[in-house]
């Protein structure tokens, strides 16, 4: 007998009796602010918040923030004029290691969580799944209307919907292994700065 | 083989060490305290985990049936693998086939528990670990003594000494945020040049073949998705029904952990990307064995978060390095008796079953219940510690006969009072850093029947 069958007999042989699942035994918080939610926990991860009213407000920041950055790539069209690279027409035909020296990358994400300041993306925006990891630094941007309050929202809104890859980001990558004294920047991004565009736009 | 209380014994001599690592674990509970205050059905979101789990070990074939059938059609290959050996055999082959050898690996308890690396090193193969606590332990040839903490036993001055020695960092730099910048350069490279990744698994989800790993670091994405080929190894346990129910797993998980409100990163690999193949290796290893207990099944509820860790008072003052076995603390000693009685007998003895571990848990595993029937297991199977029997056979004859009762009493008195040394010496575990009260004048018997008397004049 193969060992998967061997396992599954005796799991079979070994099991308890059929227990259902739960229905409806825990319903998610509701009725508070859930924008000011969702920049406290980005907060509290060691992220950091911006409204803007329209994209090219990033641009500004980017000056500011990031003057030395020789690489900066997006999946934005608007943000063209200040990344070096598009990432869906200049960067399809390069392999993941090529993305090593990416400065900053700005990713519009499809939505966020309040209760966990966790932001979804899915390989469809990214094209490269390494490029949040292996970027120096990670601006994320997502519409107001699309915070949304809890991951059983978010579950419901992702459905079964077919993906390659799909992550939570929730913060700068960081590490407390050493003393337990909190390091931002392990091996990913060492910063994070999320972007909400206001209902205005 | 040295036993829990020897190992421990070795971790108290440094008594501030031992202090810093009881209030650092401490601290961490507290952390997972406030956040679990602070979320509102925290009680409801554990119940249904917990009843989730259940229907997950009520119904594992089938679960495990639908996720390798699911898998598939997302073009990852699935392996079964019924013990340790043959999970190392698995990712030895698929090594060979594709010449490699070298691979960075992520954190995976699972192949702590299958001694992977050593395995791998025997056959010429280079384990990078990638998690810095891991990467730490590595370098200084230990296991971790915590499952999400591997190196919290660890201060930073040995830190700092370890990576002088093997990475070149300034001596006497012990700066947390100079280190892990030493170590974050030196893995990038190592990324870069590895062309398989190993992860292990946090939920694998039936319904539709993919699994979820979740890291603060970001070294299982880093490794993965730079890497030709990536292994996910995962116990049969951790199968979930649904996707939807990361929605409740995702918000304990690291809550139970570390008091985030979740991983920095939750990865779902649904399929591998162009070009890459992935594997999934489903493992074992006594899991199927202790389903069939059923005092014990629900410990493969566990979702690996080490809340039971940082609350115990044990694992706190002994380090986690005294339980000898991959997973420890109290969740390790109900898992480790059942892979091997005999070598792990000692640990649900190390144990105050104060149950502190059972109220944080967040799939609600009634882990000091099996601490305690895990010691009438091993007892009834003749393995328990001579030293223990004796005193057990011993109390058994005096609480069931009131004169021997009575005379031990009395000479118990005798003996503290006059020959103290005769109890207090450096036999008796139970003196080390405790000490007697002063034995009473008289046996409470004595007292009790005195004072019911008086009582009954008084009337």
């Amino acid at each position: 007998m193969s060992s998967r069958n061997e396992i599954l007999a005796a799991i079979a042989a070994n099991k308890p009796d059929y227990q259902p699942l739960p229905v409806g035994l825990y319903t998610p918080e509701n009725g508070y602010n859930i924008v000011s939610r969702f920049k406290e926990n980005i907060t509290l991860i060691g992220g950091a918040v911006h409204k803007i009213n329209v994209i090219s407000e990033i641009e500004q920041f980017l000056y500011s923030n990031f003057p030395s950055a020789k690489r900066i790539v997006t999946n934005n069209e608007a943000l063209k004029n200040v990344a070096t690279h598009l990432i869906n027409t200049d960067l399809d035909k390069q392999i993941p290691h090529e993305l090593e020296n990416v400065d900053v990358t700005i990713l519009d994400a499809p939505f966020g969580v309040a209760e966990n300041g966790a932001i979804w993306i899915t390989d469809e925006s990214l094209h490269h799944r390494v490029l949040p990891f292996i970027t120096q630094h990670l601006i994320l941007i997502i519409k107001e209307s699309s915070i949304i309050a809890s991951l059983q929202d978010a579950y419901a809104k992702i459905g079964l919907t077919d993906y390659g890859y799909g992550t939570f980001i929730s913060g700068p990558s960081k590490t407390a292994d050493i003393e337990q004294s909190l390091v931002i920047g392990a091996h990913g991004s060492r910063s994070l700065d999320v972007f909400i565009i206001g209902q205005a736009s | 083989m040295k036993d829990h209380a020897q190992l421990a014994e070795a971790f108290n001599k440094d008594k501030e060490r031992v202090t810093w690592h009881d209030e650092t674990l401490w601290f961490v509970r507290t952390k997972r305290d406030k956040a679990a205050h602070k979320f509102a059905g925290w009680e409801q979101l554990r119940e249904t985990a917990s009843q989730i789990k259940n229907n997950v070990l009520s119904n594992l074939d089938s679960y495990l049936l639908q996720f390798e059938a699911n898998a598939i059609k997302n073009g990852i290959t699935v392996h079964w693998a019924k013990d340790a050996a043959q999970h190392n055999q698995i990712v030895l082959s698929l090594l060979q086939k594709h010449e490699i050898n070298s691979l960075v690996k992520s954190k995976s308890m699972l192949t702590e528990e299958c001694h992977l690396n050593e395995f791998l090193q025997h056959n010429g193969v280079e384990v990078i670990d990638t998690d810095l606590g891991e990467r730490i332990v590595q370098f200084r040839n230990e296991p971790p003594s915590h499952i999400v903490l591997p190196a919290i036993h660890l201060k930073k001055e040995d830190v700092s000494d370890t990576f002088h020695e093997h990475l070149g960092t300034e001596k006497g730099n012990s700066d947390p945020q100079y280190l892990t910048e030493a170590a974050r350069q030196h893995l990038r490279e190592t990324f870069l040049t590895r062309k398989l990744a190993l992860t292990g698994v946090n939920f694998a989800v039936a319904e539709t073949g993919e699994f979820v790993v979740c890291t603060n670091e970001g070294n299982a994405d880093m490794g993965a998705h730079l890497a030709n080929l990536h292994i996910a190894s995962m116990g049969l346990e951790k199968t979930i029904p649904r996707r939807e129910d990361l929605g409740i797993f995702l918000n304990l998980l690291a809550r139970s952990a570390t008091g985030q409100p979740i991983t920095t990163y939750s990865s779902h690999f649904k399929r591998p990307r162009n070009g890459q193949e992935m594997h999934i290796i489903l493992v074992d290893n006594g899991r199927s064995i202790q389903l069939g207990r059923k005092d014990f099944r629900n410990s493969l509820k566990c979702i690996r978060c080490g809340a039971c860790m940082n609350t115990c008072p044990v694992y706190r003052r002994s380090g986690g390095h005294s339980y000898h076995t991959a997973v420890a603390g109290p969740i390790g000693s109900i898992l480790a008796p059942n892979l091997d009685m005999e070598k792990n007998k000692d640990l649900p003895f190390a144990s105050t079953l104060c149950g502190s571990c059972t109220n944080v848990c967040p799939v609600k595993i009634d882990i000091h219940d099996q601490l305690y029937k895990w010691r009438q297991e091993i007892v009834k199977s003749g393995y328990s510690p001579k030293s223990k029997t004796i005193a057990m056979e011993a109390m058994s004859v005096s609480l069931s006969k009131p004169m021997v009762y009575d005379i031990s009493g009395k000479a118990l008195r005798f003996t503290l009072r006059y020959a103290p040394f005769v109890i207090n010496n450096k036999l008796n575990p139970w003196y080390k850093q405790r000490d007697m009260p002063a034995a009473p004048e008289n046996s409470f018997k004595k007292w009790y029947d005195e004072n019911r008397n008086k009582k009954n004049d008084n009337e």
